[in-house]
This record gives structure tokens, sequence and C-alpha cells, in this order.
């Protein structure tokens, strides 16, 4: 049926149905006019970086929540990936070295570490919600608090720095620069291949199929033959895969870490996910739903920013979105029964 | 005043397809026994959730003590004197006795003077002299959920004694019960009948009705049958009552023919005692073989068990002479068997996907390119070629499931397993909450199938279909098989007769 509506009666209906996203379109449209730099590459820049880091959280919890479950560890498990990155990846020279007799290590190397352990805190999530049975809101509080834990035992509580340049350089990198075009960062690419990868995994094979089918009905999917403890713990490791990417870039784009990195992102990646779309009661969601939700917010971040609003209302701004969008989300739904 | 406690007059119930209630009555004495009867689906419970203010009447009335009233809701029915225990019992188990029975009408008390809070002393007191009446000594500050259903179902009739009630609805209230539980049951309701209580007793089992009930209202597809004295009736003439009807429905002229053995059940029997037990059965190629019973004869069970949804103890299941392995629905599946849910919402539509995606679920391995992206496009084909096949009547493939009526809904489902091309199809209830249209369509589905040298097995608590439809029927009570009468020689008579044999 929505075949036969014309391009401006689609846009139209999508106006209708994303108010959130009309608004904040007007606000920066507004906003870019009237306040110098505001469209500018450096401004850009920024809002990409910032936006592809968050983005690859957002799709790592994802999953989670299609399939009716949550990942509180997110944030954490972004931190102690930053944490260990950053260790692994000191400089030889650099007085402050936690392992001072470690030899210098290649990045490649050490993000295969940062991301094998990123999915082995994943497989364990998995396994306590899928074969232990406890509600992931709760499974996931636990290793939340674990895993700071450990990123605090493991870093002493110290933040750490001195990074080898040749990661804080490539994960700040560009390419394709020319003339007054600063060039596109390595992190836009890294956050359109996850996106591609997961758009691909959702839509085309056999686990996001499940994955939707768990989340529309766990009950109905393994009658249908689903394994849904096998499908549950590859989401919360696909999960954890990219908690850990997202930290290993993290350190590396802020060329620091402590373990206090990440604190909170967790619900601002949940948060971007429903103002997207995804359904808090399963079977819903879509990566360019996400990618938007997760644009929302760091839109707004920079819209405050540059308007010179104190950084402290920026928390009162956020939630109230957050409220808002969903509420409005959920209107959608309720009017159809 | 009336010579009746209660009456409900001309009582009309539809729900979507369905009319539940057509023109149904009852008239209820005080201080005496009336049991409702009917098969399955007669319209037993809907009037009785009529009377308590759950569903409301489309046409009637409701007569209390001569004076005509109107009940909104539960609340209002218990505060008028009539309570209902319920077929599912829906205790908070994790709160003591005391306070489910007191639940929403606490005893209150003013602390300091003014502060008002919950009186515990005297609830407590008050329950335990309730539990005294009901001739049940366990400490009112016992968690409930430490109970046995049938304790459960004491504190559940205390509650409705503790509210004053005239009227008291027991909807099989010995389903669950040991011989023994049941005899207590009996002296609790001896108890009420002779303070004056009108009780309305609804039972499957005839033996029962006979032992306890003054009175005796039949009911049959929804409609009044008659009134009678229970000393006046045998269990012969109950049944003859209750089922004493044509068959209205048609059925499609069925072409299979029945070949050899190909799957075969042997001492088959659940993890839970209460449950199937001893099951023993074989199924030939082609054939369809019908399962008829009572609510709670465990037909569900045993088939899901099967299937590999519940768990079973003993017992073996062979197809063609092979001995299947089945611990989950997976297992099952990949022998080739596939199993049609009864409760559709439940465990069968995921309601927020695609018809395209419920579709595909069970078989998308046979869509993949290159060994792991899924080809649409043979998606969309199978979609399309179940669309013409079956008459699907939805607008797009990309159609959301819940938004499609339970006929098409169901069509869907059937696709679902027919994909997968299984030899053995378990159809739990195919035609339930469907119009009659559709189930026409269904039928026509299953007859083809078995044309076509499927295995059927279909449970059904409509007897016109259980009749109309299979080639053999097999009869459960309570957790057993009780015979398998031909399809040719089933009466609803007979089968009945295997339906009540309790043990």
């Amino acid at each position: 049926m929505d075949n036969k509506k014309s391009i401006p009666q689609r846009i139209w209906s999508y106006m209708k149905g994303n108010p959130i996203v009309v608004i904040l379109t007007v606000v920066c449209i507004i906003v870019g006019f009237n306040v110098e730099n505001f469209f500018s590459w450096g401004n850009f820049n920024n809002l990409a970086s910032n936006t592809a880091v968050r983005f690859l959280i957002a799709l790592g919890v994802s999953g989670c929540l299609i399939t009716k479950g949550t990942d509180l560890s997110a944030g954490r498990q972004v931190g102690l990936a930053a944490c260990l990155a950053g260790v692994l990846l000191q400089r030889g020279d650099y007085s402050g070295r936690m392992f001072p007799n470690m030899p210098e290590m290649n990045m490649a190397v050490v993000l295969l570490i940062v991301l094998v352990i990123g999915a082995t805190i994943g497989i364990v999530n998995g396994l306590i919600i899928a074969k232990l049975n406890v509600p992931p809101f709760i499974a996931t509080l636990g290793t939340q608090t674990i895993v700071y834990g450990i990123a605090l035992v493991f870093t002493n509580a110290q933040p750490i720095g001195g990074f080898q340049k040749v990661y804080t350089q490539f994960v700040n990198g560009k390419v394709f620069s020319f003339g007054d075009f600063p060039g596109i960062p390595y992190l836009l690419i890294i956050a359109v291949a996850a996106g591609v990868f997961f758009w691909f995994m959702y839509n085309k094979t056999t686990h996001g199929k499940y994955m939707y089918a768990i989340g529309g009905n766990e009950n109905a999917a393994e009658v249908s033959g689903v394994n849904t403890v096998k499908s549950k713990i590859l989401i919360y490791m696909t999960a954890g895969i990219m908690y850990a990417l997202a930290g290993y870039l993290l350190a590396g784009k802020s060329g620091g870490a402590t373990s206090a990195l990440g604190t909170g992102y967790e619900l601002e990646a949940i948060a971007g996910c429903t103002i997207g779309g995804v359904s808090t009661t399963g079977g819903i969601g879509t990566v360019g739903g996400i990618l938007v939700g997760v644009l929302v917010f760091e839109l707004l971040k920079i819209v405050l920013q540059f308007l010179g609003v104190n950084p402290y209302y920026n928390y009162i701004v956020q939630g109230l979105v957050i409220v808002v969008a969903v509420a409005l989300d959920i209107r959608k739904y309720v009017k159809k029964k | 005043m009336s010579e009746y406690r209660l009456e409900m007059r001309g009582v009309c119930k539809s729900f979507p397809g369905v009319k539940a209630l057509d023109h149904a009555q009852l008239r209820l004495r005080p201080g005496s026994v009336h049991a409702l009867m009917g098969e399955n689906g007669a319209g037993k419970s809907t009037l009785m959730k009529c009377m308590f203010g759950i569903y409301k009447m489309d046409e009637g009335e409701i007569l209390y003590e001569g004076e005509k009233v109107s009940i909104g809701d539960p609340m209002e029915a218990l505060k008028m004197g009539i309570a209902m225990v319920h077929q599912e019992l829906q205790p908070i188990p994790a709160r003591t006795v005391g306070e489910n029975i007191f639940l929403g009408r606490y005893p209150m008390k003013k602390a300091l003077g003014f502060i008002p809070i919950v009186d515990h002393k005297k609830m407590y007191e008050d329950t335990a002299a309730l539990l005294k009446r009901v001739r049940m000594d366990f400490d009112p500050k016992q968690m409930l959920g430490e109970l046995s259903v049938s304790q459960m179902q004491s504190v559940e009739i205390a509650k409705a004694v503790s509210a004053n009630c005239k009227v008291l609805i027991l909807d099989e209230p010995t389903s669950s019960l040991t011989q023994n539980e049941v005899e207590a049951l009996f002296r609790i309701v001896e108890d009420l009948k002779a303070e004056g209580v009108s009780i309305v007793y609804i039972s499957h089992k005839m033996d029962e009705i006979l032992r306890i009930s003054d009175e005796v209202t039949i009911m049959r597809d929804g409609q009044y049958v008659g009134t009678w004295d229970a000393k006046d009736l045998t269990t012969d003439t109950i049944i003859t009552k209750m089922v004493g009807r044509e068959l209205t429905n048609l059925y499609p002229v069925r072409e299979n023919v029945p070949g050899e053995v190909v799957f075969e059940v042997e001492d088959f029997t659940s993890i839970n005692p209460k449950s199937f037990r001893h099951a023993s059965f074989t199924l030939r190629k082609g054939e369809i073989l019908g399962v008829g019973g009572l609510v709670g004869a465990q037909r569900t069970e045993l088939m899901e068990g099967l299937f590999g949804i519940r768990s079973h103890t003993t017992g073996t299941i062979k197809y063609k002479g092979k001995e299947l392995k089945i611990n989950r629905p997976k297992d099952a599946i990949d022998q080739g068997i596939a199993m049609l849910t009864e409760d559709r919402r439940a465990t069968g539509i995921l309601g927020v996907l695609s018809i395209a995606d419920n579709i595909s679920i069970a078989s998308l391995k046979q869509y993949l390119d290159m060994g792991i992206f899924i080809n649409d496009k043979k998606v969309e084909d199978l979609v399309q070629e179940n669309v013409a096949k079956m008459n699907i009547k939805t607008p797009s493939s990309k159609t959301q499931i819940q938004s499609l009526s339970g006929g098409n809904q169901q069509k869907v489902l059937i696709g679902r397993w027919l994909a997968n091309n299984p030899d053995v199809l378990i159809l739990d209830e195919p035609t339930r909450g469907i119009d009659v249209g559709a189930k026409y369509e269904i039928y026509c589905i299953i007859a083809d199938l078995a044309k076509q040298g499927k295995s059927i097995i279909m449970i059904s608590s409509e007897m016109s279909e259980l009749i109309g439809m299979s080639d053999r029927v097999m009869v459960m009570c309570d957790g057993r098989i009780t015979g398998f009468i031909d399809g040719k020689d089933a009466t609803q008579e007979n089968i009945m007769e295997l339906a009540t044999q309790f043990e």
C-alpha cells in the first residue's frame, strides 16, 4: 500500500511519525543560520566522531533490546576495553607505564585481544541470561558492577596515558582530504561499516530473523525450532564485541583512559535505540532507526553547546527528550488497539 | 419473594465470529446444589462469567431474589453476595492466606488515633474463624504458595464465604483434586447448602454430579436444553441430552487412503504424574487420527510431549521403525514432525513480525544464498505460493500477522509448517476461534494433506469436527488413552462415554 504514495506524501507521513526528528532538524537549521561555525567541517568532524562511537555501542545493545532484554554492563565494558587497550598500547619511553618491561605491542594485536575479552564478557552475560534464566536487567546489573571492579583492580584507579602515536593518529585520522575539505574520519568509516554489517545481519541472516522472532514471541520461536539459548548467547557476545571496539576507539580518540570512562553510556545507548524506534516490548527495531536515535542525541548535545547553554542543563534537556520521544512513539501503538 | 434466589433469562452473548450464548437461562433455588452441564464450548463458563460481571450480556436479564439487577463487574457481584471460584485459581502465592482472603477489603484500624492502617490481628483472627468453618486447620499466616491445590481451593471458598455469599459458583472444582480432597470439598458444599447458599456446580464428572446435585441444567451450543431433578437422571440420559444435535457443519469429501503404519508411540509418560501416562498409539500414512476428550484430558500435553515442548520420563517414538530422540521442538522438526499449537497467540504467531517472517521462520535454512544470506525473493515466492494455495487474505507479505483475522493467521501458521514438508502433522484445535467459512477451508487443506500421504493427528474439542474429519478417533480421559473408535462408527455418545471414563 505504501508503494502508491507519492514522494511528498511519504515525506509527510515520515514527518508525522517522527516528530522529534522534525523538531530537531528545524532547531539545527535555525541554530546553523544564527551561530557561526555550526555548519563547518570542524563541527561535522566533531559530530561524526562522537556519533560514530555511540552508534557502535547502540548497535551492540540493540540486539539485547529487540529480544526483550537489556544490557546495563555496556558502559562499564566500554571502560574496561578502553583501559585495557590503553595499558597495552602505552609508549615504550613513557615514564608512567603500567608494565615497564612489556615490549611495545602492535595495535592490531591489541585490538584483537580487546575484542576477544569483550566477546568473553558478552558470552558470560548470555550464559547467565539464557542458561540460568536470570532476567537480563539483573544479570547485566551484576556484570556491570563486576566489570567496573575488574577495571578498578586492573588500573588501580589510576588514569592511563602516554599512548603510542600510531594508535592515537589512526583513531583520529582522516582520509580523502583535499583543499578546504579536511577528510572523512576513520571513525565514521568504521561506524558505517559496522552499520552495514549489522543491517545485513539483522535483515539477511537466519540469526537476525531468529532474533526478531525471539523478541516477537519467544515461545513461538522455540516451538518453530529456534535454538533460543544459542541465539541469545550470540547476541550478547556480539554486543560485547561492539562495546570493546567502542572502548578501543574511545581511548585512542581522547588519548587517555580511566576506569570511569563509559559511565552511563549504556543508558545513552538504550535511550538512543528507543528514540530510534526499537520497541521495548520486543521484536521491533532497525539499524536506520538506531542511527537516527543516536544522531538525535549527539546533535542535541552540540546544539546546546553552540547555544552556550550551561552544560549542567544538558542532562535535563536530554532526559526530557527521552521521555517525550518515547511517549510520542508509544502513542502510535496505543491508538491502534 | 420469588422461590428462586437468582434467575437468568434470555442471555445472549457473542464474540467475534461466535455466538457463545443464545437465549440461555438458569434458575437457582436457595439451599440447593445446581449442576450446570454441557460439552466443551457449550457456554457454561461464559454464562457464569455473565453472572459474575466479568462479561457484559448482549441481551437478557438477571433477577436476584425476584428483583431485576445489573451486574457490571465482579466487585458488584461480590457485594450482592455472588462469589465464584475460578477454573484456574488466581491467588497471590507470595502472600499469606489471610491477606489473600481479605485482599482489597482489609480490616482497618487507626494508629495513634488518626493514621489508618491494616488491622492484622483482626484479619488473622477472622481468617482462623473462616478456615474453621470450611473445616481447614492450617495457619492463617502461612504463605499461600506453600499450600496444595486443594488447600488453595479451600482458601478461595473461604474467601467466598467471608463475603457472606448467597450464590457460590464452583467451576470445575475437582479437576485437579485427589479422591480424599474431593470428599473434603463435598463436605464443605453440604455445609454451605445447609446454611442456605445456592451453589452452581460445573463439572464433567457424572458420578459427582449425580451424587451432590439437586438439580441439573444442561446446555448445548450456547442454548438452554432444560432443567431436571438430579434424581430423575442417569449418566446415559445426561449424555444424550448434552450431545443431542444434528451435525450442522459440512465437511469436505475425503479421498485419503490410510496406508501402512509409519508412526508408533509406546508407553509415553509425562514427568508430571497428573498428566499423560502410558500412552500408546499408532498412526498410518495418509491417516487423519482425531483426538477427543474433555478439557483437562491432557491431549495437548501428550502431543506437546511428543513434539518436545514438554518433558517425558518413559516411552518411545518410532517413525518408520526408527526410534526418534526428541527433547526439544527442533529435534522433532528435524525428524519431519510439525505441530500447530493450540494457543495461537502464546505459542504460534510472532505478532509484530510480517507474514513473510512468520511463514519462513521454521524453514529459513532453505532460502539461503551461499549458506549465509537469506534470499528475499525465495521467501516472497513461498508467501505468494501459500497465499494462492490457501486463499490467505492479506494486503501484502509485509503486513504484521497480528492484523489478520484468526482464520488467516492460522493459514499462515499451517504454511509455516508445510514449508518444511513434514511427514507427520500434529494439529491442536486447528479451527478454534475461526469463523465458519474459514473453518471449511482449513478442513479442505487437512483433507488434501492426508490425500498427499501425510499423517495427521488432529486434537479437537468439537464433536462434529472430530466425527466429520477423522479416519479414526482416539479418546483420552484424565491423562490416559481410554479407547479408539473407527471414524465410520464414531458417534457423540460413544466418544463421550470414553471421554468420561474416570478411574
